[in-house]
């Protein structure tokens, strides 16, 4: 089979096995619920809520990504299957597509959430002037923020699963590679929702940067991803 | 020992002989019987035992020496700075089964690994189904297995769901799939239950399930009756039996001596990181 159908095939295997298991849905979903709410208790000011919600979901989409990935790889880790996937000779191309594309639909069904959170716990609203140039920049911010998040979680979560310690490993690795994307996704959201009266063409040139960003830790991702899991 | 270097290019998932190989294989097994207690007893699907089964042609990307499937000469393999086989030369035909034995750190999970393209081959020649471990490393991999301590399974799918992506990841078709549980008794009552739910003996079979149908034609196993009750360990040694007689090619590390020393039919003694010792035994069972 070539690279990509195994890869499909990867991503459709976590896929299945998070749709048994619901530790997104019951466990990660509610504790980023949780931790916007306790931004807005912390804050408790809505002038203050208004200038920092877009910040606070993608800080909250970084805490929930780091307990997304640990157990992404923990089901590879928990009875072998990543050495046996080593062993069978797969792709690591694959597998990091794999788990990277899995990755990215559980963190859109994440940032969905949270941003219905924001509308919800802190008055968040689009601008009714430029609805839709608003939410297609809110769209693609999403899509290119999460293609990278996806990449840099899978490139770091594969390597924290060989080592002692992955716990307290990956958000090591994976926060400081990701602050590109916190800053970026944050700039074009704001730009999106008009905070602090930025406005939407502002927003695209962060979406270039995230998307560089993007493509970078893809490509770079998918090249040393092998090197990373092998011995 | 010559040791035997591939000049063939890299092989296709679909044409190569040892493909081809792999498919007889898969075809050729029986169904194990899993309320037998007679580890030879295999049964094809209306419980008839099995008749004797063909032996699998050549393998390997060439044909220059098609029986000699294990070849290392004078290997070195190092863990960090400790040189973890210093020196192993060790010759396996097709459809042996080969036991190592030894105590524990003498090397017989390194010589697992190494002989799983695992490891790199520090020193010395190795050659595996012909592809060179120094220089074709990974392209040996698709063609072994190794179980070690654990089973390499999903726990929150199914039987079935893990041999399927198991055996997806080379290509195999569904017919392929369900012979590969069929014969391994994992097909009926099993098949749609969540591995977690499995017993160590189930988790033992799928994951044997998983090695057939993803054409696995070297298996490396580490201390496979670890964990197994009397039952459990018979349908192993009925399934490594058969597969042996079907032309993989079986090496087993093991302490329980008296357990796979019956399946084995040649014991090898690994000590510190050498083959000390090297004999034929006759088949237990036979």
């Amino acid at each position: 089979m070539n690279t990509v159908a195994v890869a499909r095939l990867i991503a459709a295997k976590d896929l299945r096995v998070e749709r048994r298991s619901k530790i997104v849905t019951n466990q990660v979903l509610p504790f980023a619920g949780i931790t916007m709410v306790s931004f807005a208790f912390a804050l408790d000011k809505q002038n203050v809520l208004d200038t920092v919600a877009p910040g606070l979901v993608w800080l909250a989409t970084m805490f929930s990504l780091l307990i997304i990935v640990q157990r992404t790889f923990a089901i590879e880790t928990d009875d072998g299957a990543l050495d046996a996937m080593r062993v069978a000779g797969v792709d690591p191309r694959a597998i990091f597509m794999g788990k990277a594309m899995a990755l990215g639909v559980q963190l859109l069904v994440l940032e969905a959430m949270l941003f219905g959170a924001a509308v919800i716990f802190y008055g968040e609203s689009i601008p009714s002037e430029h609805a839709v140039a608003s939410v297609v920049l809110l769209v693609t911010t999403m899509l290119s923020a999460t293609c990278g998040l996806a990449a840099v979680g899978t490139l770091y979560g594969g390597l924290a699963a060989g080592f002692k310690g992955s716990e307290t490993l990956l958000p090591l690795l994976t926060l400081p590679a990701v602050a590109p994307v916190l800053i970026g996704a944050t700039k074009a959201v704001e730009s999106a929702v008009g905070t602090s009266g930025a406005v939407v063409s502002e927003g695209w040139q962060w979406v270039g940067l995230l998307t560089v960003f993007a493509v970078a830790a893809v490509v770079g991702g998918a090249l040393a991803f092998g090197p990373l899991i092998d011995d | 020992m010559p040791i035997r270097h591939s000049a063939c290019s890299p092989i296709s998932s679909t044409s190569s002989p040892a493909t081809a190989d792999a498919d007889r294989l898969v075809d050729n097994l029986p169904p194990v019987d899993a309320d037998s207690t007679d580890p030879t007893a295999l049964t094809d699907d209306s419980g008839e035992v099995a008749a004797q089964l063909p032996v699998a042609p050549t393998f390997g990307p060439d044909n220059a020496e098609p029986d000699v499937v294990i070849a290392l000469e004078d290997v070195v393999a190092v863990l960090g700075n400790f040189p973890a086989l210093a020196g192993v030369s060790l010759t396996v035909q097709r459809g042996e089964i080969v036991l190592l034995k030894g105590p524990n750190g003498a090397g017989k999970t390194t010589l697992l690994r190494l002989c799983a393209g695992l490891l790199p081959v520090e020193r010395g020649a190795a050659s595996i189904l012909g592809f060179d471990l120094v220089t074709q490393r990974q392209l040996v991999r698709p063609h072994v297995g190794l179980l070690g301590h654990q089973n390499g399974l999903y726990l929150d799918l199914s039987v079935r769901e893990n041999v399927e992506f198991w055996g997806r990841t080379v290509g195999a078709s569904a017919q392929e799939i369900a012979s590969a549980m069929s014969r391994m008794g994992v097909a009926e009552r099993l098949a749609d239950v969540p591995v977690r739910k499995l017993s160590a003996g189930q988790k033992r079979r799928t994951s044997l399930a998983c090695l057939v149908a993803r054409r696995a034609q070297v298996w490396l196993l580490d201390e496979p009756h670890a964990g197994l009750d009397a039952a459990g360990r018979d349908e192993l040694d009925a399934t490594l039996g058969q597969a042996a007689r079907s032309g993989a090619t079986i090496l087993v590390a093991s302490h329980e001596l008296e357990r796979a020393g019956g399946l084995a039919t040649r014991s090898v003694e690994v000590v510190a990181g050498q083959v000390v010792t090297d004999t034929n035994e006759p088949r237990g069972s036979e």
